[in-house]
């Protein structure tokens, strides 16, 4: 369980990135903190692992007050994944992989050997694994970027916009999986984004940041959805201009015929079901 | 060239002679110069002083230096320290400003990600921002590698053998041969390093763009023998 107790963040040429923010993120479930540029979600994130230090409040992890334990190890059991997939392009895949089991100790075939395993995980060609970062598209070397998040088998992954710089048929791609491995690992996920279809797609809960780190919401995909009350959430999500508003048609068959508010056909509901679990 | 034939053995003991004064000088340039390169980045107030004050040193006349040295470090004034000494303040004027440049241009991305999964901040500089540098250090190495193996010669007048001798006896003596002897010997000299220097950038940092051009030519290769 990760929670945030009244965080804030103030930066010594006074700007002010986060103001008194409090989340609970409980165990194995997926945090997404949606926002625009600029409204301190990496910021948010990097508190986790230390790489930024909060001005005011707290952070803990499994309720142990963070600022009390080494950086560096505490980074060390602790995924991370990043945008551009921050991989060290010096080092072939499977040892960029390894990277982290190997600075916690393991032995170069040890980690190695777990780097393949994690490479299946993400579902990568292990043919893969002797090239170097440069040689792979932007998606696999998206996927390994997860892997080595993954590699340490920490209990929390932290994703800073991940999948931001894959074109969006790969970013969808990329997101399923993400959903498939979490159904399998059930790790703890902060996930930082500014698309809200990925937030919508991967998120256990949802917080909608404005600028300086204010909540303008917070809750399930459903329960933002279904929320028309604060104007500034209803426009981040495209509420207000019907974007995401659906309209269903009963077909001759007895289906439902789901079109969006362009009057595309999205989808249809089979007669028999009358399942609208999904947003 | 009579004379180039009859002192073979002159000219390989001199060439050996050569380059143990000027490889020497490259190695400490290269080991001084980056600890010195990391603070002027670090400490972003010395960089400008440090950079501009150790390329200063270059402008050092070689002569001058090479007899004040003995008074300043109280070797004899034949002795082939004075040499190594001064073509490392040489090199370390070309290098010092290279390596700052070279460590500067590691991506802040890779950096972050790197301390993200936890590397250590010493751990970081040398498994991540040196390699990384590696390349455009190389560059910088080979220039002071040219650089050393042609200002070796200048010990000559100071009575230090080296390739130099070839070319002041043959002046002193009037022999063609032997200045010649010097002037190619200096030349290959340096050709040889630089060449034995891009072969270990390609070995050490097989990564890198620029020496991955075997890659396309293999494949090309298994495409034609496919084909056939």
């Amino acid at each position: 369980m990760i929670e945030f107790r009244q965080v804030g963040k103030t930066y010594p040429d006074g700007t002010t990135a986060v103001e008194e923010f409090s989340l609970t993120v409980p165990s194995r479930s997926t945090a997404v903190l949606l926002g625009s540029s600029g409204c301190g979600k990496t910021t948010l994130l990097r508190m986790v692992n230390r790489m930024v230090e909060p001005s005011t409040g707290s952070v803990l992890i499994d309720e142990e007050d963070i600022s009390g334990v080494e950086p560096v190890a505490l980074r060390r059991r602790i995924g991370y994944v990043m945008q551009h997939s921050g991989l060290l392009p010096h080092r072939r895949v499977i040892d960029n992989i390894a990277t982290v089991p190997r600075l916690n100790g393991a032995s170069r075939a040890d980690a190695r050997k777990r780097g393949y395993e994690l490479m299946e995980i993400v579902g990568l060609d292990a043919k893969l694994g002797l090239r170097y970062p440069g040689q792979l598209s932007g998606g696999q070397q998206q996927r390994v970027g997860v892997a080595r998040g993954l590699a340490a088998d920490p209990n929390i992954l932290l994703m800073d916009e991940p999948f931001g710089a894959v074109d969006p048929l790969v970013r969808v791609e990329l997101q399923r999986e993400l959903a498939r491995v979490q159904e399998e690992l059930k790790k703890t996920i902060i996930f930082v984004t500014h698309d809200i279809d990925e937030a919508l797609t991967l998120g256990d809960q949802i917080v909608v940041l404005k600028t300086g780190g204010a909540v303008a919401a917070s809750g399930t995909p459903a329960e933002l959805l279904s929320n028309r009350q604060d104007e500034f959430v209803s426009r981040f999500l495209g509420l207000d201009s019907g974007a995401r508003s659906l309209s269903a048609e009963k077909t001759d068959d007895g289906e439902l015929l789901i079109s969006d508010a362009q009057g595309r056909p999205l989808g249809v509901v089979p007669a028999q079901t009358d399942r609208a679990d999904r947003p | 060239m009579s004379w180039i034939l009859e002192n073979l053995d002159t000219i390989g003991e001199l060439t050996l002679v050569h380059l143990a004064l000027s490889l020497p000088a490259v190695v400490i340039a290269f080991l001084v110069s980056i600890p010195l390169a990391w603070i002027a980045n670090r400490i972003r107030v010395l960089r400008e002083p440090l950079l501009t004050g150790t390329g200063l040193l270059y402008a050092v006349p070689s002569l001058p230096l090479f007899i004040l040295l003995p008074a300043l470090v109280g070797t004899s004034v034949r002795d082939p320290l004075n040499v190594v000494i001064a073509l490392s303040i040489f090199g370390l004027a070309l290098m010092v400003r290279s390596a700052a440049e070279a460590l500067d241009a590691v991506t802040d991305d890779v950096q972050t990600s790197a301390t993200a999964i936890g590397f250590s901040r010493v751990g970081r500089f040398f498994a991540v921002e040196l390699s990384l540098a590696g390349p455009a250090l190389l560059a910088g190495v080979r220039v002071v590698c040219v650089s050393s193996i042609s200002l070796v010669s200048v010990s000559a007048v100071l009575g230090v053998n080296s390739l130099g001798s070839l070319f002041t006896d043959g002046f002193a003596r009037d022999i063609i041969g032997s200045i010649l002897a010097g002037i190619v010997m200096t030349v290959v000299l340096a050709l040889i390093c630089d060449l034995l220097l891009v072969l270990a950038g390609r070995l050490l940092m097989p990564w890198n763009k620029n020496a991955a051009t075997v890659r396309p030519r293999l494949r090309k290769r298994r495409t034609q023998e496919a084909a056939a």
